[in-house]
Parts: structure tokens; sequence; C-alpha cells
């Protein structure tokens, strides 16, 4: 347990690094394991860097930071057995790395060269929802379908702070509830809905709703990447032995503005970032590898010279992706093609075929 | 080998067309790698740092500090440290155009009907989203061989308000479409008229125009001024006051210990003055509501005095919340807070909003009055000038004394010619007389 802002948030590892111990919760996990989750953070962290810069270049049309959420999602994400299933955000790299999303299929959205990207069924992992809160409602559904098929999978349904403020999330607690669907509510708690404040608007803490719907709820500290896990696995449990629903607030700040369209010094103080900069995920799991010599210098460069690898895929990979006819986005509207559908593609080929030159790329 | 390579402004929002450029961070022969933070652009949304794309030295910056250009602009160019495998497409953004004058092809549209003309690419004519001066005939024009008439949304309206038939117009477009002028002639008027860019043969111009764009801050400020001055009918009255008494209880002020840290200025004094007049007149205190059963008033119970501060950013009015009944030292220190913030550009959007009536002080720019336009929604609004001895004429004679000029401007519709003056009379009493008017608080009006 923790003080201060954190309130009653489960904590394994201090900001400072320090292993602690919480009354219901622990974990063990071997020392690769540990090296593993230091290695996802520390690339998804420099995957989302590059796509910033790349959208800065003109690259991308947009990009959705996961800045300082990395231990939120890459220890949820980690925590999904391989038959488990999870409904992202827009805002989730760390949650499509851990269930091996290719980068460049995530990035393929933001460039606009695709309409959502990866085999969602392959990999287990739904595309992006946009629309916020939506998502809960596509997990409950399908955690009832795996129910009714005498499936055993666990399914997480990711949303923001701000989403619990819309139908489809609560609407969603009902469901799951009423039907004791197989379902983890992993809600980020990162402080802001684009320029809303979560605790001056509203100050109840968000894990507390579970309760009115009849599930628990349990408040994690989000950027400790082995309280996330240790929670995240045991609301996983509970769901596939037919416990049920649990809600997840991972308390955790996002760093970086909204999206690249945003400017978050019009709304928010440096100050704040300057508190949130001092419980870091990654910075605490490396004080922790160091101090407790499962890794060491050499490790630590080794995972920097590939996060820069990645880096410099990433870039080539966006600046080459082909960009497709503007026709395939009608592909996937429908499970089945239907005339007026067809019709629209008509229309478009036509239109597009009206023009005499491509623009040069 | 090394190999030249621009960069050009991207769209770093969504859908955002031009940028301002802040600050450079590198020089021409500057070393500079991937992703190093080259330049600070300010947008419509946002000032924002651009990395750069390339490794290499830096060549040209091609944009002044300042300087407002579209998207698409190549603003820096960078000698590469290898010679890259092949030349690459200026990115500007995935889906967004390029402006004319950049490398990149433009996508050009054969016009329905012409397709017959088996064209050699000259023969093609451009619908291309186009900027305002294609309105204007550039070269041969092409015949329009059927169909509806062609023209822009802005050139229907002009016609529809002009009752000018398009099918009837002869057009001259370079797309065979009907351009402004095109209309204006059909109906009549003068070409030129109300095209202040229409370049006209005799213009002499020895020193050109600047173009200033209107964003941010200036944008607001504009915004709220049109709605305001526009809607509320108000009036200005203003006097003079003698500010020896004024300047002496400041002096006495500024003696007490407890206000060794702050700037006890004639401002806070005039800021007092107009708090107890709000709380005197509660009706200058105000805010006219349109609301969907009618107009009415809101006569406010708290006084958000709004102070109008002249920023880096421009002009921002931070407002101090719950000024009705402080103490002068808190008052001091309290708009003293408020103020730094802003010019720190710290003020958040709850600083800057919720005022119920504002003070600006002019006399900080060496000037006496004003006609002041009320902030938007509420009801008044007190300018102070500079304080500057003047003759005055005490007992029939003429001495020198401390003057300074308040004028305020309030909303005709809330407030009437009695009620204003009683409200400006008494600011003028308080300062004039700061003691006596705490004595008989309440006692005249
Ligand atoms: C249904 C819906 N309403 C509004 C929006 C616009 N919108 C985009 S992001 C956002 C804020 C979401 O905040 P939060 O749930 O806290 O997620 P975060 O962005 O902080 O990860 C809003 C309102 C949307 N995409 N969908
Ligand atoms: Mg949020």
């Amino acid at each position: 347990m923790v003080d201060g802002m954190l309130g009653s948030a489960v904590q394994l590892l201090t900001p400072e690094g320090e292993r602690v111990a919480d009354e219901d919760y622990d974990i063990s996990l071997s020392n690769a394991e540990l090296k593993g989750l230091y290695r996802d953070m520390v690339l998804v962290r420099r995957l989302d860097s590059e796509a910033t810069a790349l959208q800065r270049q003109g690259e991308l049309g947009l990009w959705a930071s996961s800045l300082g959420q990395e231990a939120a999602q890459v220890g949820s994400g980690r925590s999904l057995l391989p038959g488990d299933y999870a409904f992202p955000t827009y805002r989730d790299h760390g949650v499509t790395w851990s269930r091996g999303v290719p980068p460049l299929e995530v990035l393929a959205m933001f460039r606009g060269v695709s309409t959502g990207g990866w085999d969602p069924i392959a990999l287990r992992c739904a595309i992006y929802t946009i629309v916020i809160g939506n998502q809960a409602l596509h997990a409950v559904g399908y955690g009832m379908g795996a129910q009714l098929d005498g499936s055993s999978e666990a399914v997480i349904g990711y949303f923001g702070d701000g989403a619990t403020d819309e139908g489809d999330v609560n609407e969603a607690f009902v469901f799951a509830a009423d039907f004791n669907a197989p379902v983890v509510f992993f809600c980020q708690n990162n402080q802001w809905a684009i320029s809303s404040p979560r605790e001056r608007k509203n100050p109840a803490p968000l894990y507390e709703r579970a309760a009115g719907f009849g599930f628990p709820g349990v408040r994690v500290d989000g950027n400790d990447i082995l309280a996330v896990m240790a929670v995240t696995r045991a609301a996983l449990e509970r769901a596939r032995s037919g416990g049920g629903p649990t809600l997840v607030e991972a308390y955790t700040y996002r760093m970086a503005a909204h999206t690249t369209s945003d400017d978050p010094t019009r709304y928010r103080h440096a100050e704040e970032l300057e508190i949130w900069r001092l419980r870091d995920p990654i910075e605490r799991l490396k004080v922790f590898l160091a101090r407790q010599g499962i890794a060491d210098r050499g490790y630590f460069d080794q995972i920097d010279r590939e996060a820069a690898d990645l880096a410099v895929m990433i870039r080539d990979g966006v600046r080459s992706m082909p960009e497709p006819p503007a026709e395939t986005m009608f592909d996937h509207v429908y499970a089945e093609p239907h005339e007026q559908l067809e019709r629209q593609r008509r229309w478009l080929v036509d239109y597009e075929s009206s023009f005499t030159h491509e623009v040069s790329s | 080998m090394s190999e030249q390579r621009s960069f050009a402004l991207p769209d770093v929002g969504e859908g955002l067309t031009e940028a301002e450029i802040l600050r450079w961070h590198v020089q021409p022969g500057d070393l500079v790698e991937v992703n190093q933070l080259i330049v600070e652009i300010e947008t419509a949304k946002a000032s924002v740092e651009l990395p750069c794309p390339f490794a290499g030295t830096v060549g040209a910056l091609l944009v002044d500090v300042g300087a407002v250009v579209p998207v698409g602009t190549p603003i820096i160019t960078i000698e590469m440290a290898d010679a890259p495998q092949q030349a690459e497409r200026q990115a500007v953004l995935v889906g967004y155009g390029v402006k004319e004058g950049t490398p990149s092809g433009r996508r050009r549209r054969r016009v329905p009907g012409t397709e017959a003309s088996e064209g050699s690419p000259a023969e093609d004519v451009a619908v291309a989203p186009s900027d305002e001066s294609s309105d204007e005939p550039v070269g041969p024009a092409a015949t329009r061989t059927s169909g509806p008439a062609l023209a822009k949304p802005p050139v229907r309206r002009l016609a529809r308000e002009l009752g000018v038939d398009l099918t009837l117009v002869t057009p001259t477009g370079q797309n065979g479409d009907v351009t402004r002028s095109d209309v204006l002639s059909a109906s009549g008027s003068d070409p030129s008229i109300g095209r202040p860019g229409a370049a006209r043969p005799a213009d002499v111009q020895t020193r050109s125009d600047e173009r200033m764009p209107v964003r941010g801050v200036q944008r607001a400020m504009a915004d709220a001024m049109v709605q305001s001055a526009f809607t509320a009918p108000h009036v200005t009255e203003w006097v003079d006051v003698d500010m020896s008494r004024a300047l002496q209880v400041l002096d006495r002020l500024r003696a007490l210990p407890e206000s060794a840290d702050l700037r006890v200025s004639p401002m806070i004094l005039v800021a007092a003055g107009l708090i107890r007049a709000a709380r005197a007149h509660p009706r200058i205190n105000s805010s006219w509501v349109d609301g969907p059963d009618g107009p009415h008033v809101d006569v406010h119970g708290e006084v958000h005095l709004g102070i109008a501060a002249d920023t880096p950013r421009g002009l921002l009015v931070p407002c101090l919340k719950g000024a009705t009944d402080l103490g002068i030292l808190e008052l001091a220190r309290r708009v003293q807070q408020l103020i730094d913030t802003a010019r720190e550009g710290r003020a958040t959007p709850a600083d800057l909003t919720g005022g119920t009536i504002t003070l600006t002080n002019i006399g900080v720019f060496g000037i006496d009055g004003g006609t002041p336009i009320l902030s938007p929604g509420q009801t008044s609004i007190l300018a102070m000038g500079r304080i500057l001895d003047r003759p005055w004429v005490v007992d029939g004679a003429v001495v020198a004394r401390p003057v300074m000029q308040l004028s305020l401007s309030f909303d005709h519709r809330v407030i009437d010619g009695a009620l204003g003056s009683r409200a400006l009379r008494s600011v003028a009493d308080f300062l004039t007389d700061p003691g006596l008017a705490v004595l008989v608080d309440g006692e005249r009006s």
C-alpha cells in the first residue's frame, strides 16, 4: 500500500525501486521474466517516441502517445495467456506489443494506409477502438460468447478514466455483472481525458464504482509493473474460474500530450509532470534489477541498442509503406457485400480514375 | 558524395494549413542527427518542436523566424551524411496535398465532358482544390462543353446575392468555371470592388504590406471584443481624481512590515475602490443573459475581478475569484500572483474565465483615459489612467496635484446613467479620500 495521491493502491515496487509487500497481492517472477518486462517497456517507449517524431515529420497523420503508461500496458498485456483476448484503445501500444502485434501494423493505421491493421483473430487482440469506451461492450459481448461456448478464456477490456463517464462502459459493467462474464475491465486512470482533469472533476475513486455494479474493484499503482501483473493475473484467473468481472484501476499518468494534435501546456502545469517523472515505471524496475544484481550495465546497453535498431526498422518501414487503393476502405465494413456498399465503391473508383496522374510518391 | 535534402513543413495537427516559425535551434553548418529538434513552430493548435528527419549538416534555413508559411513549404536543407539509396518523396502528411510551388506533383482532374479529347497532359484542366488566387483568369479560357455552370461555392453565393444567373455568364476561369470577376461584370459591378487583394497595374509600392495572422490569444481577444462591442450598447463616463491622499496612504501601506514582499501599487487601491463600488451598487457587477425565454440580468453576489494584463502572449484578463471582501494586503498579494502566473504563460483556462467586472490599467502605457470595451457578458469595466502632476484648483489657488483619470464603460441595458455615474463617483471618492470613504462606508452614496 502507498500513501498520498495513490491512496489505497496496490504497490509491490516503490518509485525508488524497493520491493515492498502488499497484504493481498504478491508475485514471483524469474530473472528472465523480469528482464523481459524491462525490455518490453524500453522497446515500447522507443516505439512511441519514434512514432511521435515521425508524426512531426509528416509521416503519420496522428499519434496517441503511451509515454508513462508502459507498466500498466505491458504488465497487464503480459498477464494474458495465449488464449485470452484483449480489446485495446488507441493508446495501448504496450498491450498490442505484448500480444505480438507487429509495430508496423499499428503504425499503418496512424499513417492512414490501413483501416485497422492486424488480424484480430490470429493475434487474439482486437484492433484499436477510437470510439471512447465502446470496446468495453465488445469485451463483455465476446466474454459472454466465450462463456456460452464453454471456453475457459478470459477477456480484458481497456479504457481510460474519461471513458468511465460514458454510457457504453457503464452498460458493459451492468451486462458483465448480470451475466457473470469472464471480463477484466482494465481502466488506465492517466488523470486526464484530453484536457479534462479526472480528480478535479470528480474526486470519487474510480475503482470504487465497481461495488455499485456488484463486482470487485481494485486500484493498483499503474507505474509499478509487478503490482500491475499481480493484480491483473488474479483478476484474469478469477474470470477464467467463473468468478466474474473485476475492475482494475491502474493509477498512472499521461506524460505526453493527448495526441500529437494537442498542446497540454495550455491546461496543465509542468509541476504535475515533474511529480510523475519521479514515479517513472521503467526507471524503478531498472533500479530494482541493478540493485538485485539481476541485470547489469551490459544488459541495459544491449536493450538500448535493440531499441535503436527498432527505431530504424520503424522509420524505414513506415516511410516505405505502400499506399493501398482507396476503395480498400470498403473491404471490411460489412461481413458480406451488399448493393449499396457496392454502389459507393464503384462511385469512388470512378472518381479516383478521373484523376489523370497520381500524387508523386 | 553528399546529397542535399529539404524538409517540408508538415501538418502536425489534423488539417492545419500553416505555421509560424518561432525559433531555430540550429544554424547553417551545424551537424544534426535524425530526430534532433531543429525548430519550434506555432500552429493554430499548439507550439511544437520538429525533429529532423535526416542526419547531416544544416545547409540553409529557408524560412525566417516570425514568418508564417503554408504546410508543404521547405523550411531547411540538410547536406546528407550518407548518400541515400533513392530519392524520397516529401512527406507532408499522408492524405493531405502539397501546396503550389513544392516539387511534388498535383492531382489534376479531367472535367467531365472533356474526356473525348484523348488528351495530352496539356489539355487537362485542373479543378484542383485551389487557393484564392485561382479565381483570377489564368491563361486561355477553356470553353465548357455542357452541363451546369462550374463555379466555386463563394462565387455561387455572390451570384445569388447579386441576382446573377450563372448559366448566362461567360466563364473565363482556367477550367471553364465562372469566376468572381465574371459574376461582378455580369452584374455591372466593378470587378475590383471587394477584392482588396486584386492587383492594380498602376499600384506603385515602395514598402510592402505585412500580412498578420490572427491566432491564439489575439484571435480570442478579437472574437470577445466583437461580440461585446456589437451586442452590448455601452457608454463611457470619466472623471479626474486628485490622488494626493491616495498616494500618501499607499506610502504608509508600503511601510508596513506585512507588505515587505508586495507590490502595493495605485492599481491595488483602484481595485479596492472598484470592489467597494460593486458592493455598494451590486448592479454594476452583473451579467446580461440572453436565455431561451428572453433576456434577464444576473446580479452577482460575489465580485470576481478581472484584471487586464499585457503579457508576452498578448492581452489576457486573469480573474481574481472571490474578491468581494479581501483586505487590501491580501488583495495586493492575490493580484500579484495572478499577474505573475499570466505573464509566465501558466494561467489555466479557469484563471482566465469567470470574471464579473474588469479593471484595466492603461496608465502603464502613459495614457490618461479611453473607452474600454466590456468583457463579454459583463456590464462594467473601469480603466485607470496614468498619474501625472497637473494644475488643480484648491481653495481658489492653482496648485500642482497628482491627477488620475478614471473611465468607466457600462452596459446601458442594465445600468442607467444615474447608477453608472454614482458608481464611478464612489470609486473617485474613495481614491480622493480613502480614510473618509471607509469611515462613512454605506452612509453616503
Ligand atoms: C464516443 C466518443 N466521444 C468522444 C470522443 C472524443 N475523444 C477522444 S479521446 C477522448 C478522451 C478520452 O479520455 P480517456 O478515456 O481518459 O482516455 P485517454 O485518452 O486518457 O487514454 C475523447 C473525449 C470519442 N473519440 N468518442
Ligand atoms: Mg485518461
